[in-house]
């Protein structure tokens, strides 16, 4: 059988290849989502904590011998606390300011990151191997699935549905959305807001670190790799709706659908693809997908 | 603007009063050192050709009498070709710059060829692998120095096709430099007997490389060549190896690999695989000296073949400057290939009409892990391709400059 020429095998293969891609899409959008939709910042180091994710786990693994497992765990909670550092120390100053200021600052963290990152290492970057248990892979009969990209696929999507429930449909999420509605009548009712917006932000960053772990053994651990990252999830973020956790999940994925369908069919363009639905997106619906008009 | 001006003053130790010095413009011989600083490419020239370039000035003043100053600068292009072209422009405009070295990305060179020519200064090519530059854009003021995109297609093409590979699919960078290595190749394939059974162009830089390996693997071809470089190779060949397609019996062909490369992915990934370089640091006496001299002043980081060719060009172009007493672009470059090449990496050599330069390449094989002594002892010489069959005959380049 074949669909538009290609033989139908060859296409579900591309489909989740597309899916894969669209998990890390979906992990770092999500984080951007949660941070601007309860923060109010635009956060551009996202890519550089991504890639702070990956270096981490690449050290300690080098350096320390902790294992795959064990950096899932320790790197989020370790990026994560440097999170929480740059919210005490600059952020923290900017919520009364224009959108427009915390992106500077983000910003340019993000290059004094990524600059001394590839001072210190490089750009060629350096391997991570894959986990003894994922070596190998599924042979699908349309495709060879490595078995790591599987764990990817369903990690990714236990996390992202996990903190969509968690803001969503939990009292604490409740809490969450109540403070960026109105911080000074949550602060009334004896709940510590600017702890909790420090969690939140930290919380973003331990997502970008997360997917940036389970990006090291795919993608070489390269000082930009989050650089080349970040514009895409950018467009999936505002494809999504700004802010909006739902979105960010159903765009990453569905994006990296698309993309994968455009390698197909027409590779040259799998590039731009993605921003030419952004713009089609805010011609028609200016807050996004799955955003609401404010 | 990210560019930065890494304003290096090296040199300038000597008096004034030599007989070239009346001559050279200002004083000074200025030279400008433009490649990627920061992005995919930054570890296969980059810094280090800064560092190679201070090393030319350095080896020069110790032999010379002329009593030439010379200044180095540097810039980062960003491999991007409008970037390059005001840098260019801003150099020899405002900046008094006498000749542009490096400059890897084919497009990017390609759009400062022409600016060069224009300006009539020196344009000393050693990053960019478009054949190109000495075919149909050649120019009187370009000498294209270490590799080139016929020189890799005839050493890994000819060599792979020859032994049993000869159906090949194409995993090809998607600009300038992609399209010519992927021409070349498939000439060189179709000349030794093979042929192509698919290809497919690929976004520059990307990342995931897996749709592109999967259109590959169901091509069935024996030979899936990666017409790619820097990042986008290194990421190639981890993905093709995490997708299994090595262990299916399709074999990688590195149409463009650099010891970077190697180093980043490490023996246990990269063992077997068969690429074409001009330079290796391991290859005698002299190439081990200079490069341990490099390493010690770029961080513990062997050279590589662009960084090699970047101290090789820079080092015969100040000696055609002594030798001619100028520094007017087309009198230089005329004087450079009157005089032959001699330096301790690339052995003696010469450049022809068409600004090729010529010397012997060496076809490589990635040693086992078991095999290597430590880093950077990474490659064997399967053989070695003289320095006149290594590179596209002259007649064959279509260049206008060569007279027929």
């Amino acid at each position: 059988m074949e669909i538009f020429g290609i033989p139908s095998q060859a296409l579900f293969g591309q489909l989740l290849i597309g899916l894969i891609n669209g998990s890390f899409y979906a992990l770092l959008s999500l984080g951007l989502a949660v941070i601007f939709g309860l923060l109010n910042i635009i956060n551009f180091t996202h890519g550089a904590q991504y890639m702070l994710g990956a270096f981490v786990a690449y050290l300690g693994l080098t350096k320390f011998g902790i294992n795959y497992w064990l950096a899932l765990l320790l790197t989020p909670l370790l990026v994560g606390a440097t999170g929480v550092l740059i919210e005490r120390t600059m952020l923290k100053q900017l919520y009364k300011l224009d959108h427009l200021y915390g992106l500077l600052l983000t910003f340019g963290l993000a290059l004094i990151i990524q600059g001394l990152f590839r001072n210190e290492f490089g750009s060629s970057g350096m391997p991570y191997p894959v986990p003894e248990v994922f070596q190998g892979g599924f042979n699908l009969g349309f495709m060879f699935l490595p078995k790591y990209r599987a764990w990817v696929i369903v990690a990714s999507l236990v996390v992202c549905l996990a903190t969509w429930y968690v803001i969503e449909r939990t009292k604490l999420g409740a809490y969450l959305r109540a403070a960026t509605e109105n911080p000074a009548l949550v602060q009334a009712f004896g709940i510590n807001v600017p702890r909790m917006i420090t969690l939140t932000y930290g919380f973003g960053v331990a997502l970008a670190a997360l997917a940036g772990v389970m990006a090291a053994p795919i993608y070489q651990v390269n000082p930009t790799m989050g650089a080349d990252l970040i514009i895409v999830v950018f467009a999936v973020v505002v494809i999504g709706g700004m802010g909006s956790i739902m979105g960010a999940i159903v765009t990453g994925f569905g994006l990296g659908l698309i993309e994968g369908l455009t390698k197909v069919f027409y590779p040259e363009a799998s590039a731009t693809v993605i921003f030419v639905i952004m713009a089609i997106v805010l011609l028609l619906k200016p807050a996004g997908l799955f955003g609401t008009q404010k | 603007m990210k560019r930065k001006l890494l304003s290096i003053a090296a040199a300038a130790a000597c008096a004034l009063g030599g007989a070239a010095q009346a001559q050279v413009t200002d004083g000074v011989v200025k030279i400008g050192v433009m490649n990627d600083m920061s992005g995919l490419y930054a570890d296969i020239s980059g810094p280090g050709a800064l560092v190679a370039a201070r090393m030319a000035v350095e080896d020069f003043q110790k032999t010379s009498k002329a009593g030439l100053k010379m200044e180095v600068v540097g810039a980062d292009h960003q491999n991007k070709p409008d970037i390059g072209s005001n840098i260019a422009r801003t150099w020899f405009d405002v900046d008094k710059v006498d000749v542009i070295v490096d400059v890897p990305t084919s497009s990017v060179a390609l759009a400062v060829n022409q600016i060069v020519r224009e300006k009539n200064k020196v344009f000393l090519n050693s990053g960019a692998a478009t054949s190109d530059l000495t075919g149909k854009a050649c120019s009187p003021n370009t000498v294209h120095w270490t590799y080139d995109t016929w020189m890799l297609a005839n050493g890994t093409g000819t060599a792979i096709a020859k032994t049993g590979g000869n159906t090949w699919f194409f995993l090809t960078a998607d600009y300038a430099f992609g399209h010519a290595l992927e021409r070349d190749t498939e000439a060189a394939v179709v000349k030794a007997g093979g042929r192509t059974v698919g290809k497919v162009r690929t976004p520059f830089p990307s990342q995931d490389f897996s749709s592109f390996l999967l259109q590959a693997q169901a091509s069935k071809a024996k030979i899936i060549a990666l017409a790619n470089a820097g990042g986008d190779t290194i990421n190639s060949i981890k993905q093709a190896s995490e997708f299994g397609i090595t262990k299916g019996g399709q074999n990688l062909a590195g149409m463009l690999m650099f010891i970077n490369d190697v180093h980043a992915l490490g023996l246990n990934t990269a063992q077997g695989l068969i690429f074409t370089e001009s330079f290796y640091w391991d290859l005698n006496d002299q190439t081990r000296a200079w490069s341990r001299r490099f390493a010690a002043a770029h961080g513990g980081k062997m050279p590589s073949m662009v960084q090699a060719g970047v101290y090789s060009s820079v080092l015969h172009y100040l000696k055609a400057v002594e030798a001619s007493k100028t520094d007017t672009g087309t009198k230089v470059v005329e004087q450079m290939k009157a005089l032959p090449t001699d330096d301790p990496l690339f052995g003696k050599g010469s450049i022809r009409a068409d600004g090729r330069k010529i010397h012997p390449v060496y076809l490589v094989e990635v040693k086992k892990p078991s095999e290597s002594k430590g880093p950077w002892d990474y490659h064997k010489v399967r053989a070695t391709i003289p320095a006149n069959e290594a590179f596209r005959p002259l007649d064959a380049g279509e260049c206008p400059l060569v007279k027929k």
